[in-house]
């Protein structure tokens, strides 16, 4: 084998062009995870509309035998399932790469390129002999298609059987079922081609001690297992199925198999701002509380939001970011609701955000927040986004530590209470902005009347200017504690000049440009933002070095904003780099753009 | 302007209830409203319901939005809790707080600006939700803290003080529950204690969302002449259809049922209530009932007050959710953690 050829095994890329509401989700899917299963890692991402049937739906598939985890902005080989996307489906395609399509009807006109090798598979017409039914026929086109992609890139048969057999284990009719679909497909493209191709996989080891698993489904057991009892929430999309996965997990291991009861209460509120006052409400309360939202939502609840940080109430929200605002583009990814959080609501406010970077990130994270949020006894959120949310990303197994005890702040017991002689609900006695609380029912000395903005130290009502001042300037001293609190960033240094400072699901990205560029010679640092607010360290990466390229997946440099006017940086070394197609963030875009900026520096 | 303080005068032969409280001990601090406002005198109302059924008064959560009606918890059970939330957002807090600990009294007070237009949507949801506590609004017709501009329950051909007339229909909250689905429904006015008070402790032990409209006049804004929200008007044209009396568990009971005019009602926690009609043939049981007898009264300009619709058994937010009995937030932290070897096995499915 050529070494060319060699280079290709378990590294490229597959991206799968459908027609949304045709079933082509779990065959994607199962396409993945047979390549998963045969120890290779994998990426996928899908990138789906907001309907319900019939617009363009595309899933990308990255084999990584090296274990990246984002894009890399290259196709090898293009499915195209759907006519009215051919043509640019075609043209996405990389020179030299392969385009496989229904060749059931004549090729379209739109189907021709000197070079890319276009390999006609009569889907339709094979399922049609083979099954009946309209829906039937549908659904094993999608299972036949990758038949003809185990053969022609070598996917064991075996391994797609058992995953088949796992996923219909209560109905086994259905395992022959798309069996004969998936022996369709191989079979002819075992007589039609010359299979396997040189893109192709083969066995390896690196998927053990591994799973898939998405971050909203990761931040839902972060949830069950910080002891969250109270959810309420609004369906929008890409958080939706953070509750639903919550709600499913609470079913499993909250009910009492005794008697029933529920150790959980879920409410699918009215709106956005009903769902944060249920948070505050419990919160307040002494449960443990959350809301999953995005962006929309966010700005529904920004006056509640603002009370929630002057009340001083624990509260846990997690946006998992899409494009905004309003519809259009809400299923598509970005990092832009970085600054409506951070000082969300009216009024001097600050927020304490956290930004995990993949779905194993999610799970700890989620912990975390509840800790801090009870800690600091203010709200807290989580930033994910859609492509952290929704796909399937391969991260080491989550491992629970079984030391762990929720950290509940400074909460007053009736014993307290009771030797207490008097009892001041905002007095700083520790001197870290951080009061005592008491929750309500538990003694009469802890009771008292909470507001807003105006109160004193007793929470008194009180429109004083002195004590109003004191009120702002200790919720800034309990800010700088935070400081310390939250987790410090991931620093990468070797002394370089340049470096990079991103967050988030930029991370796989940037780890892979910065391999890339360093192999060209272009040595950089990186920082990964972990929180806000942020602490020394963040400073001081960034005094350190002469050029930071600020990496972030919005048009308006939210990021670099936020350290803008939260640090003293010089700021003409903070150069930004920014990702806002609403796709997720590929490693190319990044080598490109620090090439071009190193370019430029050279002509100038 | 500042929180003032309300001394504790103890002196001998004060009356004290079951729990060896006196009243003073279900006070809160001063009252900043208008003198003569109607919101204090469901204050006093609220102070003496608690008092006579001996409830703790730190077993009590007091939760309002924002308005003249909702500074009022601050001024009763100086020993329970509170939150003063945002504007017309109250029933979402105290849905949140109540799926918290459910071992509490719920009571919350809003205002007719704050119930029936900001927060109508979550008035009507928490109601939906039969959200276990007791929901008063103290309703004048306009919005008191921001000076008297005309509020959604103002009734046609209102005038303001300034000489506007209101054209557009009120919203009835009590219309408006029986509707919605609302298991207990009453109106009353602050000015009669005496009507007050038990249908208070019946909303306070009502297993379910309470819904008692106060017309409570405001005396700055909406007291004058011409305007149908004032003591004057109300006084003249209350119409009082059903009377209810709060009969604790302590005390022998009787069989529910109706007896000629006299319906017993039987409350979950073995309290009964005693329904006086003074309309004879009203049954409070009967939400198409309620709804035609309000119409036909409010034709001839009545307003219909009394315990006007009641469904003891509808299934309250817990009982729907079979949340624990004890608590959430009392739940011991092992019962509410699967351990490293079920996370271990959950696994298995994303392999
Ligand atoms: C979001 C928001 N909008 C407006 C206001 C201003 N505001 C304060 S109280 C009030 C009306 C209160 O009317 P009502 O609930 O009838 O109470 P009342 O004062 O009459 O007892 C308004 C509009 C506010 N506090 N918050
Ligand atoms: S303005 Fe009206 S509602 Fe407000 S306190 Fe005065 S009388 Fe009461
Ligand atoms: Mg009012």
């Amino acid at each position: 084998m050529s070494d060319e050829a060699q280079s290709r095994v378990n590294d490229f890329v597959v991206k799968l062009a459908n027609v949304n509401g045709t079933g082509s989700a779990s065959a994607n899917s199962l396409f993945m995870k047979s390549i998963f299963r045969m120890g290779i890692p994998v990426m996928g991402k899908n990138y789906f509309p907001s309907n319900i049937q019939g617009l363009p739906t595309w899933y990308e598939v990255r084999v990584t035998r090296d274990g990246h985890t984002a894009r890399s902005g290259n196709v090898d080989l293009m499915v195209a399932m759907n006519a009215q996307t051919y043509r640019e489906d075609l043209a996405e395609v990389s020179p030299g790469g392969y385009l496989l399509y229904d060749s059931t009807w004549p090729r379209s006109r739109d189907l021709v390129r000197d070079d890319v090798t276009v390999l006609g598979v009569p889907l339709s017409g094979l399922c049609n002999e083979h099954f009946d039914g309209a829906r039937a026929r549908i659904l094993m086109k999608n299972v036949c298609y990758v038949g003809a992609l185990a053969a022609l890139l070598d996917i064991d048969l075996d391994v797609i059987r058992a995953l088949l057999e796992q996923t219909f284990a209560s109905k086994k009719s259905l395992v022959a079922f798309n069996l004969s679909a998936i022996q369709l497909g191989y079979d002819y493209a075992r007589e039609n081609f010359d299979c396997p191709l040189p893109l192709r996989v083969e066995a390896m080891d690196q998927t053990a001690g591994k799973v898939m698993i998405d971050g909203n489904t990761a931040a839902a057991l972060g949830c069950l297992y910080a002891g969250a009892t109270v959810g309420a929430w609004y369906p929008i999309t890409p958080s939706t199925s953070l509750m639903d996965a919550f709600k499913a997990f609470c079913h499993r291991y909250r009910v009492d198999p005794d008697t029933g009861e529920r150790n959980f209460c879920i409410v699918q509120a009215e709106d956005e701002l009903a769902a944060i006052g249920m948070v505050l409400g419990a919160g307040w309360n002494g449960a443990r509380a959350f809301t999953p939202t995005s962006g929309p939502g966010i700005s529904l609840m920004n006056e509640f939001i603002g009370f929630g940080y002057f009340a001083e109430i624990p509260a846990v929200l997690f946006d998992v970011q899409r494009v905004g605002p309003s519809t259009g583009m809400p299923t598509r990814t970005q990092q832009c609701d970085l600054l409506a959080c951070a000082y969300a609501s009216h009024g001097d406010t600050r927020h304490v955000l956290l930004f995990p970077s993949d779905p194993a990130e999610c799970f700890e994270t989620a912990v975390q927040a509840f800790d801090l949020a009870e800690r600091l006894q203010t709200p807290v959120f989580v930033l994910s986004d859609l492509d952290i949310g929704m796909n399937d990303w391969m991260v080491p197994e989550l491992a629970w530590d079984e030391s762990y005890r929720p950290d509940r702040g400074k909460v007053l017991d009736a014993g307290q209470l009771e030797q207490a002689k008097e009892f001041y609900r905002y007095r700083d006695v520790d001197g870290d902005g951080i009061c005592y609380r008491s929750l309500p029912g538990v003694h009469p000395k802890g009771a008292y009347f909470l507001r807003g903005s105006g109160h004193n130290e007793r929470a008194e009502y009180t429109e004083d200017a002195g004590e109003y001042q004191a009120l702002v300037d200790r919720l800034q001293r309990k800010w700088d504690t935070a400081k310390s609190m939250v987790p410090e960033p991931a620093i990468s240094d070797s002394g370089n000049q340049l470096a990079i400072i991103s967050l988030g699901s930029c991370d796989g990205a940037v780890r892979e440009a910065t391999e890339q560029l360093g192999r060209r010679g272009v040595a950089l640092d990186y920082m990964r933002i972990k929180a806000f607010p942020f602490g020394s360290a963040v400073q001081e990466f960034i005094d350190r070095h002469e050029r930071l390229f600020v990496v972030e997946q919005n048009r308006d440099a939210q990021l670099r904003t936020l350290l803008v006017n939260e640090l003293e940086p010089d700021m003409t070394k903070l150069v930004p780099l920014l990702h806002y197609s609403g796709l997720p963030i590929d490693s190319r875009f990044i080598i490109e753009g620090i090439e071009a900026f190193i370019a430029k520096g050279v002509a100038a | 302007m500042s929180f003032i303080r309300k001394p504790k005068i103890v002196y001998k032969g004060q009356r004290t209830n079951a729990l060896g409280l006196t009243r003073r001990d279900y006070e809160g601090g001063m009252s900043t409203l208008c003198a003569g406002c109607g919101h204090d005198s469901i204050t006093t109302a609220l102070v003496q319901a608690f008092f006579e059924l001996d409830i703790e008064p730190h077993k009590v959560a007091k939760l309002s939005g924002i308005g003249c009606s909702s500074k009022t918890p601050a001024y009763f059970l100086d020993s329970a809790h509170g939150i003063n939330a945002v504007h017309g957002r109250m029933p979402a807090v105290a849905t949140g707080a109540n799926a918290a600990a459910r071992d509490l009294y719920y009571i919350g007070v809003s205002g007719d600006g704050d119930s029936l237009s900001i927060g109508l949507g979550q008035f009507a949801h928490a109601m939906r939700r039969n959200l276990q506590m007791l929901y008063v609004i103290e309703n004048n017709g306009v919005y008191g803290l921001t000076k008297g501009q005309f509020s959604a329950s103002a009734d046609i051909g209102s005038k303001a003080k300034k000489g506007e007339v209101n054209e557009q229909r009120p919203i009835d909250p009590v219309k408006a529950a029986l509707a919605l689905g609302g298991s207990f429904v009453a109106r009353a006015f602050s000015g009669d204690k005496e009507q007050l008070v038990p249908l208070l402790k019946a909303g306070i032990k009502h297993n379910g969302f309470a819904m008692i409209d106060v017309l409570s006049p405001c005396v700055t804004f909406n007291d004058h002449e011409d305007s149908t929200k004032s003591y004057a008007h109300t006084r003249q044209f209350y119409h009082p259809a059903v009377h209810a009396d709060f009969i604790p568990p302590a005390q022998p009971i009787e069989a529910g049922g109706d007896e000629g005019g006299v319906l017993r009602v039987n409350l979950h926690d073995g309290s009964q209530l005693l329904l006086r009609k003074v309309a004879p043939d009203y049954d409070p049981h009967s939400r198409a009932g309620a709804y035609s007898y309000l119409d036909e009264c409010e034709k001839r300009g009545e307003i219909v007050t009394g315990l006007l619709y009641i469904e003891e058994d509808r299934a309250s937010m817990h009982e729907i959710s079979q949340t624990a009995k004890q608590s959430l937030r009392d739940l011991e932290y092992d019962k509410l953690n699967p351990g490293a070897e079920t996370l271990k096995a959950l696994q298995s499915r994303y392999r």
